[in-house]
């Protein structure tokens, strides 16, 4: 749709204005997948209450807007074998490189940081590639 | 206050990702298809977010957080084959499903079945990752 640019430069806008009021107020970085990790593998344990009070409002608020907006919907694949290598993927490479879109691409490029640089031309790179292998050559998705 | 402030950060975050558009993986797989239908959304997405993060840290040198503590020391500048080898899982991971972490944590209340199959796979992935990270430490050739 043609709109679909403003809503995405205007849904960005709050994204990185929630993560400067995470780092100018609580003095910490909000990577998606560091604030889970560090939770799922224990090594954020001092810090847990507000990783949770975190993902309640990134669960609950959404799930109320969607509610509001008459529904959402995500058009994930309904293979069931893509979804969990998708998801193992995701979980497993976001924390061997200590960041994913949110960390590297928002806070990190945001800083003019290298490895955020490095680690979004890579995760992009290999996105689109695997986008063209599965798509376009295989026909899974 | 700590928690109150990150509620009002998740929910911010969350509400943002919806608008923008970044919950629905067709949009997400329409920007890694270069060679299909390309949809240029994600890099809108991507430089609205940077812009008011680019400020915020012009206030960081010299200060500290409003509630106390240290701010993030800067980023090492070491480049190294844990980062490049999982941002390439990642992308792989991206690419096949269309969700990154965030994204997968804020559609759970819309997104069905298959949102929380792909959490359940991508917690998993997180529980195996130290000792993956261990072993890419451990070995001789490490760059």
């Amino acid at each position: 749709m043609q709109t679909d640019w403003i809503w995405g430069l205007v849904g960005g806008g709050l994204i990185g204005t929630a993560a400067a009021i995470f780092l100018l107020i609580n003095g910490r970085i909000m990577g998606a997948s560091g604030i889970i990790g560090g939770l799922v593998d224990g090594s954020g344990r001092d810090s847990s209450a507000e990783r949770i009070a975190l993902l309640a409002g990134l669960v609950g608020v959404p799930a109320l807007l969607a509610l509001i907006m008459g529904g959402a919907a995500t058009h994930l694949t309904s293979n069931i074998w893509v979804i969990i290598a998708g998801g193992l993927l995701v979980g497993l490479g976001t924390r061997i490189a200590n960041g994913c879109t949110s960390g590297h691409g928002v806070c990190g490029i945001s800083r003019l940081s290298l490895r955020g640089i490095v680690a979004t031309v890579f995760y992009i790179g290999a996105g689109g590639l695997t986008v063209v292998i599965f798509k376009h050559i295989l026909g899974v998705i | 206050m700590r928690s109150l402030y990150a509620f009002l950060v998740g929910g911010l975050f969350g509400a943002g990702l919806l608008l923008s558009g970044m919950t629905d993986t067709r949009k997400v797989q329409g920007w890694l298809d270069l060679f299909g239908d390309w949809d240029p959304t994600l890099a809108f997405v991507m430089g609205g977010a940077i812009i008011p993060m680019a400020i915020a840290w012009r206030f960081v040198p010299g200060r500290a957080p409003l509630l106390g503590g240290a701010f993030p020391a800067p980023p090492a500048p070491e480049v190294g084959r844990k980062l490049v080898l999982g941002s390439v899982l990642f992308g792989a991971g991206w690419g096949l499903a269309g969700l990154c972490p965030g994204p997968a944590v804020a559609s759970l209340g819309f997104g069905g079945w298959g949102g929380l199959i792909f959490l359940a796979a991508m917690l998993a992935g997180m529980i195996a990752a130290p000792s993956v990270r261990n072993r890419l430490d451990a070995e001789p050739l490490a760059s």
